[in-house]
C-alpha cells in the first residue's frame, strides 16, 4: 500500500513537473485552428466561417501604438491585396487591453483603419480568448491557415518578412513564401521564424 | 557673494549631480553573445527592452533597484535596447537622463533577429520585454514581465 502511495506521488509529481517546464500554449504548425467571432471595425461580427470560398487565411495579430505594428501596415495591406483574389485573405485581430494601452482602443481601431484604408478586416479580441488559444506572443504575430478537408490547419507561424523595423531591408518573404507554396499545393518550407515585437499587453 | 554661491552650487554638482549620458554603444549579436555567456563568478541580470515598450518602461524600476541593492552582492545588470538604431539621438538617450537610469544600456542593432532570438532561448518568440538570469551554471529565461518579487526571488535563488 506504502509503495503505491510512494508511486503515486511520484508519477503525480512527474506530471506536475512536466506541465511546468513545458508551457505548451497555442498552436504549432499542423495544428488545427479554432474559428472565431470578433467584432469588425465596421460593427458586424466577423468569423472564418463567413468565408466560403477562401482556401485559407493570413491571421496577423497586431494593433495601433506598437511600431513594430505601425513599420508592418502597408505590408499587411499589400499582403491582403495580393492574396484575398487568390483566395487568402488577411484578418487582422488586435489583442491589445485598452485599459492597458488606451491607443489600442476599439475607438482609435476605427480611426487608424480608416487612416490606413486597410482592405482587411481588423477585428478587436475583447475577451482576450483568441490570441491565448492561438498562442500569439506579440504583435504583429503571424498565423498562417490553410483548409483541408474543411479543416483549419496552421501552415506558418512567425513574422511577415525578415526585416521587422525597416521594409526596405527585406531580403525573405516568409509569409509570401509559405502562401506561394500553399497555392502550389506545396508545403512551406519555412514554417516558423521569430521576430522582435511587441508583448501583448493584459492586466 | 555671487561667485561663492555659484561656486557652492557647482561643487554640490560635482558631488551630486549625476553626469549625463551622451552616447549608447551599438552591439551586434556577435558582440552581444559573450556578455550573455560569461563564465565569471557573477551572477548577470539582462533585459532586452525598448523605450516604446509600455511594460518595459513599468518594469525597469525594479532592474534599477537590483541594480543598487545586489551591486555590492556580485549582480551585474544589462540593459539591452531594442530602440530603431535611428532612434538612439532622439528617443533613447533622452530617455536615459530623463529616468536617471544607471543600468548600464546598450543597443543591440542586428538584422539576423530570426537567428539570434532562438539563440538567446529557444522559448522567446521574439516579443518584449524578455530577461535572462544567468551565471556560469545555471539559466533562466523570462518571455514575460517581471514584479520586482519574481526578479529578487530569482536572484535570491541564484545567491544560494
Amino acid at each position: 500500500m506504502k509503495t503505491i502511495k510512494i508511486l503515486s506521488a511520484i508519477v503525480l509529481l512527474v506530471a506536475i513537473s512536466a506541465f511546468t517546464i513545458v508551457p505548451d500554449k497555442g498552436y504549432k504548425v499542423g495544428d488545427e485552428a479554432s474559428d472565431f467571432a470578433l467584432k469588425n471595425v465596421d460593427g458586424k461580427m466577423v468569423s472564418m466561417a463567413d468565408y466560403t470560398k477562401a482556401k485559407g487565411f493570413i491571421v496577423i495579430f497586431t494593433c495601433n501604438s506598437c511600431p513594430y505594428s505601425v513599420a508592418n501596415e502597408d505590408r499587411i495591406i499589400a499582403l491582403d491585396k495580393k492574396y484575398k483574389s487568390q483566395g487568402y485573405p488577411v484578418i487582422a485581430i488586435n489583442p491589445n487591453d485598452p485599459v492597458v494601452q488606451p491607443r489600442d482602443s476599439y475607438d482609435r481601431m476605427k480611426i487608424r483603419a480608416e487612416e490606413k484604408g486597410f482592405t482587411f478586416p481588423y477585428l478587436f479580441d475583447e475577451d482576450q480568448e483568441v490570441y491565448p488559444m492561438y498562442g500569439a506572443t506579440k504583435t504583429p504575430h503571424v498565423f498562417l491557415l490553410n483548409k483541408d478537408d474543411g479543416k483549419l490547419i496552421v501552415a506558418y507561424i512567425g513574422a511577415i518578412d525578415d526585416s521587422s523595423r525597416d521594409a526596405s531591408g527585406v531580403n525573405k518573404k516568409y509569409v509570401e513564401n509559405a502562401v506561394d507554396a500553399l497555392l502550389k499545393g506545396k508545403k512551406p518550407t519555412e514554417t516558423y521564424t521569430r521576430a522582435i515585437g511587441c508583448g501583448i499587453k493584459t492586466q | 557673494m555671487r561667485n561663492s554661491l555659484l561656486i557652492l552650487v557647482l561643487t554640490l554638482c560635482v558631488v551630486s549631480c549625476k553626469k549625463e549620458v551622451t552616447e549608447v554603444a551599438s552591439f551586434n549579436y556577435d558582440e552581444l553573445k559573450p556578455l550573455l555567456h560569461a563564465q565569471d563568478d557573477k551572477i548577470y541580470v539582462v533585459n532586452f527592452w525598448a523605450t516604446w515598450c509600455a511594460p518595459c518602461v513599468k518594469e525597469l524600476p525594479y532592474f534599477e533597484k537590483i541594480n543598487k541593492e545586489y551591486k555590492d552582492k556580485n549582480v551585474e545588470v544589462l540593459l539591452v535596447s531594442l530602440d530603431f538604431p535611428k532612434k538612439i539621438n532622439s528617443k533613447l538617450i533622452p530617455f536615459i537622463n530623463k529616468k536617471n537610469i544607471e543600468s548600464k544600456v546598450i543597443l543591440l542593432d542586428d538584422k539576423n533577429e530570426q537567428f539570434w532570438i532562438g539563440d538567446i532561448s529557444e522559448k522567446w518568440s521574439g516579443a518584449l520585454p524578455a530577461t535572462l538570469i544567468y551565471n556560469k551554471d545555471k539559466r533562466e529565461f523570462f518571455v514575460e514581465p517581471l514584479t520586482y518579487e519574481t526578479l529578487e526571488n530569482t536572484i535570491q535563488s541564484f545567491l544560494k
